[in-house]
């Protein structure tokens, strides 16, 4: 009993975790209809950051982490997203496809292969007993982080111009272009704030998960956020992040009660990633338009 | 006249493969860059395939590597000799460890399982359209993935399968790559590649005069499937070893990349986006090795460590950011003195 707790408790962080990852995608795609695949490499390079500031303090390496991440977000918005303006979705999202790899390729070479220790404030992977379960301190940190962050973000959209004229240009970018919002301010928002939670992401990632940054960090978890985001429905910013919130509690729960070992395919944890895009491909099938999504009307149409 | 300009459109990929293969093959180039030159071949041969489905219905797919995995496994598992199975491969199923086929059979083999995989996962999958469709390609590479490195009754599980006979010389790289590009050409000039091509410019029209969009997208990615998985056999017959980590994202996205980058609508861009980007990462890997004298001599030492994988990245990212039509722009190859229309693009992209 206690132990179905804790997984479950498990299962809830990751879908945090993920489900922040595919708040960053979700905004992003709004205003730019772009699928971001890159954005995976946004939490490595935070992840390097904290790991080449090991030596200082955990608060001098946060910022850093921070300051990295978003410097990272604008460029690519200006080097890459700016000109990919109008270009067709496929075109974009083999674009992002690039620079994550050249991203990739980049600290392959500066970095190697080898994983690097990036981990803050060590103590938070400790266990804590509370209420006769013992869960680590980083999975009740997580889950507090993005319930925090969905507020915010939920004020930030709701009860700010900027927000409401970001909710403009997601619904209809040519009105709300009309009606005065600048194209170009909004889309530097929605790329900051999503450049905001993948910091948030890269320093709590290696405490939950791996504590390693290497070249491929946050490659798996993008792809299986993006098929999340795709599965909840990514017109619509709270689909998809029940959608990436849904991947990783998936995730969560497939890894927590699948037996590690087995012959046959999707009888063991071995076959894990197997399992959960069966999963997917079956809810793609009933629903192509989105888990969470109200209507029929609103199916994606745009690669 | 016409026909002339329409053949046009198969010679000169296939004069431009068989350049390839010649100058790989004439005593001039050193015998260790023979093997660029095969990979070379061999991308054509999968990035040709991909564009049979990607370039005609205009739907991504980021599967097609699956049906190059399973075709590579397929070949490679039936190809090594019958007494190294229990050594390589012990876990496999006895029907398919008892016995061993050789090379053509092989690449038939391949095909067919392929096209049988595509088929089977096509039925479902076609159903859907846009970032669903994609995503769930993603998805299908996946699980392929995920259960060919780890099955090992169907293959070498997370062992690297060896010992594969490697029978991908010039000449079969060639021909197969040629024999890629030609069923392509057929396929795109025929009525089903014409119904898929209308769907791809106007789904609305193409429906209402009467095309089911389903079933020609489900014939293309079939045909997609087996060719990819053809090719898959070509690869594996090159390189000799077989880990399911080769066949995987990185791979997914290099097919991709040199689509884009050459074109995704027409069949010459797929060849020469191919062949560019090979040129490109075999001309950076001779230079980091020192193989290239007058990098050595301009930089007066062989080029940086790492140049290869940073340079083909670069270089792909930065021509889908400026060109995003890729390097023909989506067109065929035409000259100007046939032309019917359009001012043709030369071939200087090569």
């Amino acid at each position: 009993m206690t132990q179905d707790v804790q997984i479950v408790l498990d299962a809830i962080a990751l879908g945090s975790i993920y489900g922040l990852m595919a708040i960053g995608i979700g905004l992003v795609f709004g205003v730019l209809r772009l699928v971001n695949f890159a954005y995976g490499q946004l939490i490595m390079a935070g992840g390097y950051a904290i790991a080449l500031t090991s030596d200082r303090s955990p608060l001098v390496s946060i910022a850093v982490c921070f300051a990295v991440v978003l410097a990272l977000s604008l460029a690519m918005e200006l080097v890459a997203f700016r000109p990919l303006r109008g270009a067709s979705p496929m075109t974009m999202l083999v674009a992002t496809f690039a620079i994550s790899y050249l991203l990739q390729s980049i600290a392959l070479v500066r970095f190697g292969s080898i994983g690097k220790f990036a981990v803050v404030y060590p103590e938070l992977s400790s266990f804590v007993t509370v209420a006769g379960v013992s869960v680590r301190w980083i999975t009740l940190v997580s889950i507090g982080v993005a319930v925090l962050a969905c507020v915010l973000i939920a004020l930030l959209l709701g009860r700010t111009s900027i927000g409401l004229q970001m909710r403009a240009a997601s619904i209809d970018p040519a009105t709300a272009r009309l009606l005065g919002v600048r194209a170009n301010r909004v889309i530097t928002v929605a790329v900051l704030v999503a450049g905001v939670l993948a910091a948030v992401v890269a320093v709590i990632l290696p405490l939950a998960q791996s504590p390693l940054v290497a070249p491929d960090t946050g490659l798996r978890e993008t792809i299986i956020v993006l098929v999340g985001v795709v599965v909840g429905g990514i017109d619509r910013l709270v689909s998809a992040t029940l959608g990436g919130f849904t991947m990783g509690f998936a995730v969560g729960m497939l890894s927590g009660y699948l037996p590690s070992t087995g012959s046959w395919p999707f009888t063991s944890s071995l076959y894990l990633d197997s399992a959960v895009f069966m999963l997917v491909i079956v809810v793609l099938l009933l629903r192509p338009e989105g888990l969470f999504t109200r209507s029929r009307r609103t199916a994606v149409e745009r690669v | 006249m016409r026909r002339a300009v329409d053949l046009l459109e198969l010679l000169g990929p296939v004069a431009l493969l068989v350049l390839v293969g010649v100058v790989g093959g004439l005593g001039f180039v050193d015998p260790d860059l023979e093997v660029e030159f095969l990979t070379a071949l061999v991308s054509v041969a999968m990035v040709v395939s991909l564009y049979v489905f990607v370039g005609n219905s205009g739907v991504v797919s980021f599967g097609h590597v699956s049906f190059v995995a399973v075709g590579a496994f397929a070949a490679g598992v039936m190809t090594i000799p019958v007494e190294l199975k229990p050594t390589i491969t012990p876990g496999l199923f006895p029907v398919l460890a008892e016995r061993s086929v050789g090379n053509a059979t092989s690449l038939v083999l391949a095909a067919v399982v392929g096209g049988v995989f595509a088929l089977a996962v096509g039925i479902p999958l076609m159903r859907l359209s846009g970032l669903a469709a994609g995503i769930a390609t993603f998805a299908v590479l996946g699980v392929t993935h995920n259960i060919l490195a780890n099955w090992e009754k169907i293959g070498p599980g997370p062992l690297t399968l060896t010992t594969v006979p490697e029978t991908t010389g010039l000449l079969q790289a060639t021909a197969g790559a040629v024999a890629v590009v030609t069923i392509a050409f057929l396929y795109q000039r025929s009525r089903f590649g014409r119904k898929l091509r209308a769907a791809r410019e106007d789904p609305a029209a193409a429906r209402a005069a009467g095309i089911d969009i389903h079933r020609e997208r489900l014939w293309a990615f079939t045909l997609s499937g087996a060719l990819s998985g053809f090719a898959g056999g070509l690869l594996v017959h090159l390189q000799g070893t077989l880990h399911a980590g080769d066949v995987y994202l990185e791979l997914a996205f290099l097919t991709l990349a040199m689509l884009v980058v050459g074109g995704v609508g027409s069949l010459w861009g797929a060849v020469v986006g191919a062949l560019a980007v090979s040129a490109l990462d075999s001309l950076l890997g001779d230079a980091e090795s020192g193989d290239l004298g007058f990098v050595n001599d301009l930089l007066g030492h062989p080029l940086w460590g790492g140049s290869r994988l940073v340079g083909v990245a670069a270089f792909m990212a930065i021509v889908l950011i400026l060109l995003p039509n890729g390097l023909t722009r989506g067109r065929e190859l035409r000259l100007l003195s046939l032309g019917r229309e359009r001012p043709a693009p030369q071939e200087s992209s090569t």
